[in-house]
């Protein structure tokens, strides 16, 4: 019973996203509190080894490609990251 | 009508199974393109991710653009190695006379090339590496590299 009621407490407040990093980005995915993407802008910056990755990927939220940072999240919502593609 | 394999294409099948399937569709005009695995700077083959959810919604939306001209796009790629003189690409038009299939065959491959959600990688000396100097930034790239 105090179990049930410690999880209704928790997703009264957290935003659990998923961010998964596509293709040759060798990072495993990562589950963060955030709310919107400028929030996962400044995670992502404070990591080095992501830099480059940064400059030249696409994001898509629940699989669409979004073209703006204004894109609020809500809990459950998977962020992609997609870095140039060649197919064929 | 997007089919990935696992591995090369077994291309005269797909070729075959794709014309039969259309043989009484009364579509005048067929253009396959293949794409085929080449010896170039010392590479043994290529090797494949796709991100499957993009791809399909990225390919439904060519799919509609064909129907309202009313051909019909068709599409095979390979996940993992395809090793030199494969192929690992098909892609096909159908459509009621030839000029619009010509004309689709070339948009959707370019498309295709600049944004399906594909990596190539170089397999060479036994390792798999990233062709990042032939791959092109989907459009809109960048967002999360910006400073405030």
């Amino acid at each position: 019973m105090k179990k049930f009621v410690l999880s209704q407490e928790l997703s009264k407040e957290e935003t659990l996203i998923r961010v998964e990093f596509l293709g040759p980005i060798q990072k495993e995915p990562l589950e963060l509190e955030i709310k919107n993407l400028n929030e996962l802008a400044t995670i992502l910056q404070n990591d080095k080894e992501l830099s480059e990755w940064l400059e030249n990927s696409a994001v898509a939220v629940n699989d669409a490609l979004v073209s703006s940072l204004d894109c609020e999240l809500k809990d459950g919502d998977k962020v992609s990251l997609l870095p140039p593609v060649c197919g064929g | 009508m997007l089919y990935l394999y696992d591995g090369s294409l077994n291309v005269p099948e797909i070729l075959k199974e794709w014309y039969e399937q259309e043989a009484t569709s009364n579509y005048g005009a067929y253009i396959p393109f293949v794409g085929t695995v080449r010896s170039e700077d010392g590479i043994e083959g290529l090797s494949f991710d796709i991100y499957e959810p993009i791809l399909n919604s990225w390919f439904a939306a060519w799919q509609e653009r064909a129907k309202a001209k009313g051909a019909v796009i068709k599409m095979a790629h390979s996940k993992g190695d395809v090793m030199l003189h494969e192929s690992s690409y098909i892609a096909a038009v159908f459509s009621p006379k030839r000029r619009v299939a010509l004309e689709f065959i070339d948009e959707f491959v370019e498309d295709f090339k600049a944004s399906a959600p594909i990596w190539k990688y170089d397999l060479k000396n036994g390792k798999r590496v990233y062709a990042l100097d032939r791959s092109t930034a989907i459009s809109g790239s960048g967002l999360l590299g910006v400073r405030k």
